[in-house]
């Protein structure tokens, strides 16, 4: 029996005893370590099941007696938002500006469990919201929430959200989330979504960024074509924390406590502000040196400099890890031949990628344990999984090592012998490869990492960067933009933002090759085809026990490592904090998700 | 000087508009688009990306969107920012203060350094004086504010703890506190901008004073026997800051374009850095109407120099 077998076994035996009370939760999660799993993956095991939580870590870490008395709050944005209207969100710097004021129905939590905002509770199978066939959910509302403007919050201005996100005209950047799901109402706190197929993963419309609920009676007459128009874009109304007072676009966004809000002592602070501009080093010398300010976001900043200005003892660096991830693809398709004047086509097999050890080869090439050391520090871990949360989806098969000799011996065994120039090559094709990322210092001392173990072993590699914003750009006549991939290999990372692999999958499915045919906006850039993914992935899609899900995304893990992908680190969210500051995230959400739960020790 | 005026305004219109085609052109080639963040966000779907491009119109040729905006602008509709959704004019007059007070005072600072130095250095040439005036004027236009103003943070906000190195446009006191705290973020970025801007003007004047002081009207005042101080003021000065005031003149676009790298480093919400912002976001409408408008007014005021020199200088005729 394999080892994932005995674990889902004795899970499925253990979550019974947990349920019939035969087994406290906290031994339950004992058990569950000492089988080498995680105490997040127990929890959430807990909560698919439908064992409920007792308790709420996350509210139950909230100090303050009484709301307001804070004081203002402080945050340090080097890019600004520039609007605030969730659905219309470029970046996540607007998601954040609009999270101050609007609130989805829940939450992901640091552990990957949704954690309801505006929900009365998660929708489950034992509450009845979750349909045994999947093909329906019941969300039920939070009562007594009422609008910053004092009106209430109710079942209309979720299907609202719904009809007006999903309104082409509207063009709102969260439309995907609501494409796919009729939304209706079944009484003032009560909502329906209704799917075409059975929906494992229903979690993603009203939840998080995309799920940010706008009100009724202000957006109305502003749906559709006339969107633009609407004065709440720029003056919001909404249920959170703080009550909007000032905007200016790239420079500063203030809010004034919500004295009404609906969770009783909070917000700790009496006002907050967000303040734009300058860059990610300076932010976190504002936090971390001077004091200036409470919170800098996104610290982009290597973890040698971070730690200097943190022996300041002024701040600390707090680490989200939720499952970004940086990666190098290799390419499946030929780059260099045009086929139908489509170079890359999908018609074409790489000369030296198409043989596996090759593949092999360039795996054991890359020395991840350095690449983590020396250049990202505690701001990345390395590894094997493309998939590194939450817990029940990431796989235990996997490892990675750096074994530069072994890897020549694949080479010399395969048939790829060293020329008289040191480079290898096979029936006349010769191992160089252009190895292309954006600029940016650590990729491109990553890059050097790799070109001098692969030097070594007998493949030369030219280095490309190109500026960020071309590479990461979706201008379709830029020959080089990341989805077009008109090199051997690339290296960037992918943000995952839900927590649930299924959309971040997509990368890898035969189906979604990015492609002249589709502008290369399909999401498989490396072009990978491999019908056993695919497989994988289609009976994920469908699979209603999330134990098997989780157990079929980790299958396709395993298949898409061992080939065109390979992982390097799982990166944090990285944010610079006042000593005194408590400020709960989570890696899976955005980085102001919990902003209400945030407070100051005295 | 009616037909002059009339004239050089005609020529200024197609140079205008050769400049907003050339500026277009050139943004509309540049690589990346505004919705680059969308692209890499995995939960957008390509079709929103595409609907956006549609409905923005970026997929139109580059002529017919330069006529699109051309005819706007026109008609006094300056577009809407792609990355924020609002009126690009609003954009503008939120930041234009902010620009006016902190480059306005560095130009006030500069040349009431300048002017002074430079009239005592060209006075006294080779004195003690008017080599140490040198020497720094040389150190300060060869110091970049880049590098000026990261240094003054290091000294002032982080070593001595005296000012704070992010401006706030709008500060929530009043009376004042309001006034105070206004001045002192000011003090960096004033102080940066306005050295580096005096360095350069101390050269003019001391070379313009060494002109006009060698000329056969001032050795006459001289021997009439008038002081050495009315000779330096009504007689040199007045004649020498001729030149100074047409080169003032044609700073004052820099004044409404703001400082775009001292107003990044010192997070000051002004022009300089919306257009620094909207250009990394490729955000079109808000880079061109900057950009024009900072082409409007270099044009204006090359023409109020042309004017104010012959206004100075009666021996420059209107032809």
């Amino acid at each position: 029996m394999t080892e994932r077998g005995v674990t889902e076994h004795d899970l499925r035996t253990l979550i019974g005893e947990v349920k019939d009370g035969s087994l406290s939760r906290r031994s339950f999660v004992r058990r569950m370590l000492a089988l080498g799993l995680s105490a997040p993956m127990a929890g959430m095991m807990l909560a698919q099941s439908g064992v409920a939580f007792a308790a709420n870590p996350l509210r139950d870490a909230y100090k303050p007696a009484k709301a307001g008395g804070g004081g203002p709050l402080k945050l340090l944005f080097w890019q600004a938002a520039t609007l605030i209207n969730p659905h219309f969100a470029i970046g996540t710097k607007d998601q954040e500006g609009s999270r101050i004021f609007y609130e989805p129905l829940a939450a992901w939590d640091a552990d990957g469990n949704l954690f309801p905002i505006l929900a009365a509770e998660i929708p489950s199978k034992e509450n009845g919201g979750v349909a045994a066939d999947g093909l329906s959910v019941t969300w039920k509302l939070k009562p007594g929430v009422k609008w910053h403007d004092g009106k209430p919050f109710t079942a209309d201005d979720v299907v609202f959200t719904a009809e007006y996100a999903a309104n082409p005209a509207t063009a709102a950047v969260t439309g995907g989330s609501y494409t796919n799901v009729k939304v209706a109402k079944v009484d003032d706190l009560t909502v329906k979504l209704t799917f075409k197929e059975p929906t494992p993963f229903w979690a993603d419309a009203f939840v998080s960024s995309a799920g940010m609920i706008i009100p009724k009676h202000v957006f109305a007459d502003y749906a559709g074509d006339k969107s633009r128009d609407a004065p709440a874009n720029l003056a919001p109304v909404g249920t959170g924390p703080y009550k909007f007072s000032e905007f200016r676009p790239g420079d500063i966004l203030r809010g004034v406590r919500n004295p009404d809000y609906h969770v009783p002592n909070r917000p700790f602070f009496d006002s907050i502000e967000m303040k734009g501009g300058g860059d990610a080093v300076s932010a976190a010398r504002a936090v971390l040196q001077t004091g200036e300010y409470d919170y800098a976001w996104n610290m982009q900043v290597e973890d040698e400099i971070l730690k200097r200005l943190e022996a300041e003892g002024k701040g600390r660096v707090k680490m989200d890890y939720g499952g970004n991830l940086e990666f190098l693809l290799l390419n499946a398709t030929d780059p260099n031949v045009e086929v139908d004047g489509e170079r890359a086509s999908l018609k074409t097999k790489h000369p030296a990628f198409s043989d596996p050890a090759v593949r092999k080869a360039m795996n054991l090439l890359v020395n991840r344990a350095a690449i983590q050391q020396f250049i990202y520090g505690r701001t990345g871990r390395a590894t094997a999984n493309v998939f590194n949360g939450p817990a029940p989806f990431v796989s235990k098969n996997t490892s990675f090592a750096f074994e530069p000799d072994k890897a020549a011996q694949i080479l010399e065994d395969a048939g790829w012998k060293k020329g008289s120039d040191g480079i290898r090559a096979k029936d006349g094709k010769k191992l160089k490869f252009v190895f292309q990322t954006s600029i940016n210092a650590p990729r491109q001392k990553t890059q050097a990492i790799i070109k001098q173990a692969a030097q070594k072993a007998g493949i030369d590699m030219e280095l490309k960067s190109v500026p960020g914003s071309v590479f990461f750009s979706s201008d379709v006549a830029n020959p080089d933009t990341y989805p077009h991939f008109y090199s051997d290999m690339e290296m960037y990372t992918w943000n995952m933002t839900q927590a649930d692999p299924a959309v971040f999958a997509l990368q890898y499915v035969s189906w979604e090759a990015a492609t002249k045919a589709n502008k290369w906006q399909g999401r498989n850039i490396c072009r990978m085809q491999n019908p056993e993914v695919d497989a994988a992935y289609r009976q994920a899609q469908g699979e209603l026990d999330l134990v098997k899900r989780a157990a079929l995304f980790v299958k396709m893990n395993d298949l898409v490592v061992a080939d065109y992908v390979l992982p390097l680190l799982h990166r944090a969210q990285v944010s610079a904090i006042n000593g005194k500051l408590e400020a709960p995230a989570s890696g899976w959400d955005n980085s102001l998700a919990f902003l209400a739960e945030w407070y100051k020790q005295a | 000087m009616g037909a002059y005026l009339l004239r050089r305004l005609l020529i200024a219109i197609p140079s205008l508009l050769g400049i907003s085609l050339i500026l277009f052109t050139v943004l509309a080639l540049a690589p990346g688009d505004p919705f680059g963040e969308l692209a890499t966000n995995p939960n957008v779907p390509p079709e929103v990306r595409e609907a956006l491009r549609l409905k923005f119109g970026l997929d139109d040729p580059i002529l017919v969107r330069y006529l699109h905006w051309l005819t706007a602008m026109l008609q006094g509709d300056w577009g809407f920012s792609f990355a924020s959704r609002v009126n690009v004019d609003e954009l503008i007059l939120q930041r234009l203060p902010t620009t006016l007070f902190v480059v306005g005072s560095s130009q006030v600072l500069a040349l009431l350094i300048a002017v002074p130095v430079g009239i005592l250095a060209a006075i006294r040439p080779y004195s003690v004086f008017d080599q140490v005036a040198n020497t720094l004027a040389f150190v300060g236009f060869s110091l970049p504010t880049f590098f000026t103003g990261l240094l003054f943070i290091l000294l002032f906000s982080l070593t001595l703890d005296w000012l704070p190195f992010v401006y706030q446009a709008d500060i929530s006191a009043t009376g004042w506190r309001w006034a105070w705290e206004h001045v002192r973020q000011a003090i960096m970025p004033v102080c940066v901008l306005g050295f580096f801007q005096a360095a350069s003007y101390t050269r003019y004047v001391r070379a313009s004073v060494l002109d006009v002081a060698r000329l056969d009207y001032v050795t006459t005042a001289r021997a009439k026997g008038l002081s050495d101080g009315t000779v330096t003021v009504r007689h040199i000065a007045r004649n020498a800051l001729i030149p100074v005031v047409t080169l003032v003149a044609l700073q004052i676009p820099a004044v409404f374009g703001g400082a775009i790298v001292t107003e990044q480093i010192f997070r000051i919400p002004g022009i300089g850095s919306l257009l620094i912002n909207a250009m990394l976001a490729n955000d079109t409408p808000v880079v061109m109407a900057v950009t024009f408008v900072f082409a409007c007014l270099v044009v204006l005021f090359n023409l109020v120099a042309d004017l104010l020199y012959g206004w100075l200088d009666p021996r420059i005729s209107y032809r």
